[in-house]
């Protein structure tokens, strides 16, 4: 089962290596992370995208929990959620395929940041299904580059992670 | 005034109350060593290996309920004590590790004696850091022995730039420690601990089974008043030893891989099992498919929550110190049994019965000889010889197997060994750390002739501090559990377990100054012990007893099996 693990943590070095380091050293898997500060800059928000039976999902959040620099951890797919990914693709737009990217980034609600003379890049945020979904319906050869940061997420309404 | 950083070093050593510090001198800690010249408040021990300062330092905490202190220099200082660090993390034992590193402007350049302190150790300590700043120095000591000490305890690093050592501030060590991110629970959950006193009022068949976690949190005394208000068997691991007394009726023994027949029968059929700072290692239970078979109901104690439910599905888990639970649950089983609750007497009966059939096996009986000496006969005639009351430390191997089911220790903190890691050779050492604790203490290190061997230069040590460490060394010129396996799993194929070309360890120990015997009659076992214990009270003295090539640890279970699929001897192979 897919699961997105939110940590809190302390704004220290090397505090993302101990999570990283506590993935790898008991075999967890990772598929994405992403990491920044938050508004108090003195902690850091962490969103995990995992997968495992709920008794390995409930280990790794109890040794998450035990990293001296961690201050708290949810698993937010025990309630209701938003996900949110952004990806960079730089995709080659010349003659007629020119008018089919835009096209395309329409329908998918990206926007085109940057033009060349022989190409488009394309901001598209979504879930990962949604940027795997464009990047099926162009055709592979018209892309030149893609860059995703990994899943962001946060609960539903009124709950939050917070010190 | 404003002191160096090194002079900060020890004087928060001081305000934490440290007495004795392990270590080894180098060039990114020289700061730190000159201020310990000039003060004489914390004594500081030299060893010969920096793995044996760290080991020293973990027994020294072992052996008492102080945080062990080490100083080691950077680089290899660091790599050499990583063996060390990694085996305290293992059982869980409350350190701090100060170590040197290169001046903060020269980190990352591959400077002489650089390593990545804080990334090599990472893995295997509870927490690390990296001072940059002299101002932070205080506070960071002052969290790290915070840290070591209180939760589920472990090992913590500070490393320290030589620069930082070097550079002044005003000192002011904080009176206490706040931290938004470590506040471990100590008090179990209410609900939980009703739960678990009508269990086990109610329980039939109750099995009590208890690890390190009673022996760190200081819960022997405890312990003990619970099994006995209850009057359950009780069972207590290998790093548990000493948690209830081995001299009662209800101490079954060791449970698993060379643990008792009974208490591997009774821990897979009881009813109700109360785990206590255990931890369901696969030494202790086998195979935990082979585990789960019989349906049983289990309450689990443990200050760390990642320990519960993690090998074995427990239905009453109970957060919290284990010291203050066990106070808290025995009262409410006192409470509970006054108010008229009754406990299933005619069950327990009947389960008493049928422990005392298992017990009748009698799985470490051995053949004696009067021609080679048995390795269980001398641990048998050491507990004789020291009245039961030695400090025992041992490395790893069959020599510790037989350490620990024929040494009976009744109380805590008398039994040192490396349980989780088995790290070979920390025994010297441990005898080494234990004696800086109790210097008028029976210290005994329980060894092999491969063990020793890994820290045999503290030999050295034990002459400049005078440590009166007796060295029983069950020499069999095999490494023993090596070749145990060899024999029963690997067709006795007996590869590299051999040891040719040992040294003369008689001639040894003189060399080093101290006293050697070698004893190679059963008739001389006695004899000598008596004179290591007596006429050589005061020094070292290396006791190498040539034992039996052939003995092997039983029972045994094969690693994969279940709990109760136990080879009771060379008959069941």
């Amino acid at each position: 089962m897919r699961h997105i693990v939110s940590i809190l943590i302390e704004n220290e070095a090397g505090a993302l290596s101990r999570v990283v380091g506590l993935f790898s050293a008991r075999g967890y898997n990772i598929e994405t992370l992403t990491v920044a500060p938050t508004e108090d800059k003195s902690l850091s928000r962490m969103t995990i995208v995992t997968s495992g039976s709920d008794e390995v999902i409930e280990q790794i959040t109890k040794q998450l929990n035990r990293l001296i620099d961690v201050v708290k951890v949810v698993d937010l797919t025990e309630s209701p959620y938003n996900e949110r990914e952004l990806m960079l693709i730089k995709v080659r737009a010349t003659g007629k395929e020119r008018e089919e990217m835009k096209r395309m980034t329409d329908i998918f609600r990206g926007r085109i940041i940057d033009v060349s003379e022989k190409t488009y890049t394309i901001e598209l945020t979504g879930d990962g299904g949604k940027l795997d979904a464009f990047i099926d319906a162009l055709d592979r050869a018209s892309i030149l580059e893609t860059v995703r940061t990994g899943s962001s997420g946060i609960a539903r309404g009124e709950r939050v992670l917070k010190v | 005034m404003e002191l160096t950083g090194a002079e900060i070093v020890v004087r928060c050593l001081q305000e934490e109350g440290v007495e004795h510090l392990f270590g080894y001198p180098g060039g990114a800690v020289l700061y730190i060593y000159d201020a310990i010249y000039s003060q004489d408040k914390v004594e500081h021990i030299l060893v010969r290996h920096e793995q044996a300062a760290v080991h020293a330092a973990d027994a020294y905490s072992r052996s008492t309920e102080k945080v062990g202190v080490c100083l080691v220099t950077s680089g290899p200082g660091v790599t050499n004590a990583v063996t060390g660090i990694a085996t305290a993390y293992m059982d869980s034992i409350p350190m701090v590790i100060l170590s040197g590193q290169v001046p903060t402007h020269a980190i990352g350049e591959d400077a002489f004696q650089e390593c990545d302190t804080v990334g090599i150790t990472r893995p295997c300590v509870k927490h690390n850091f990296l001072v940059k700043d002299v101002k932070d120095l205080a506070a960071t000591i002052k969290k790290a022995f915070h840290i070591a000490a209180s939760g589920r305890p472990g090992p913590v690093l500070v490393d320290i730039p030589k620069d930082v050592s070097r550079n002044k501030c005003r000192f002011d060590y904080p009176k206490s420690v706040s931290m938004r991110s470590y506040n471990p629970v100590t008090r179990g959950h209410q609900g939980q601990l009703k739960k678990a006193v009508s269990l086990l009022l109610g329980a039939e068949r109750p099995m009590i089974y208890t690890g390190g976690g009673v022996i760190l949190a200081n819960a022997a005394p405890e312990l003990n008043r619970m099994v006995d208000l209850l009057g359950f068997p009780v069972t207590n691991t290998l790093m548990g030893l000493g948690g209830y007394r081995a001299s009662d009726p209800k101490f079954v023994g060791m449970p698993g891989m060379h643990g008792t027949y009974e208490a591997n029968m009774a821990m897979q059929h009881c009813d109700v099992l109360i785990a206590v700072g255990a931890r369901f290692d696969d030494r202790v239970i086998g195979n935990p498919k082979h585990f789960a078979q019989n349906p049983r109901k289990i309450v689990h104690i443990d200050i760390d929550p990642s320990s519960i439910s993690k090998r074995v599905k427990v239905d009453v888990p109970i957060v919290g110190d284990v010291r203050e639970t066990l106070i808290e649950l025995t009262t409410m089983l006192e409470d509970g049994l006054a108010a008229g609750q009754k406990q299933n007497t005619l069950g327990l009966e009947a389960w008493w019965k049928q422990i005392a059939e298992w017990r009748r096996k009698d799985c470490l009986k051995y053949k004696g000889s009067d021609e080679v000496i048995k390795p269980q006969f001398v641990v048998e005639k050491l507990w004789e010889v020291t009245g039961g009351d030695a400090f025992v430390t041992s490395d790893v191997g069959q020599h510790q197997m037989f350490a620990a089911q024929f040494y009976r220790f009744d109380k805590p903190r008398r039994w040192i060994n490396s349980g989780g890691l088995g790290t070979m050779g920390v025994g010297l050492p441990y005898a080494m750390g234990v004696l800086k604790a109790h210097p008028e203490a029976q210290v005994a290190c329980v060894t092999g002739e491969g063990s020793i061997q890994m820290c045999i230069q503290e030999l050295s040590t034990c002459k400049q501090y005078g440590l009166p460490v007796k060295i029983v060394n069950l020499n069999n010129r095999y490494l023993g559990m090596v070749r145990q396996w060899q024999e029963i799993e690997y067709g006795s194929r007996y590869s590299q377990s051999y040891m040719d070309a040992l040294p003369d360890f008689v001639a040894l120990a003189e060399a080093y100054g101290h006293v050697g015997i070698r004893v190679e009659k059963p008739a001389d076992v006695e004899p000598a012990l008596r004179d290591a214990f007596g006429k050589y009270k005061d020094r070292l003295v290396f006791l190498d007893f040539i034992t039996d090539q052939t003995e092997n640890v039983w029972p045994m279970v094969q690693g994969g099996k279940g709990l109760t699929e136990m080879l009771l001897g060379a008959e069941d192979l």
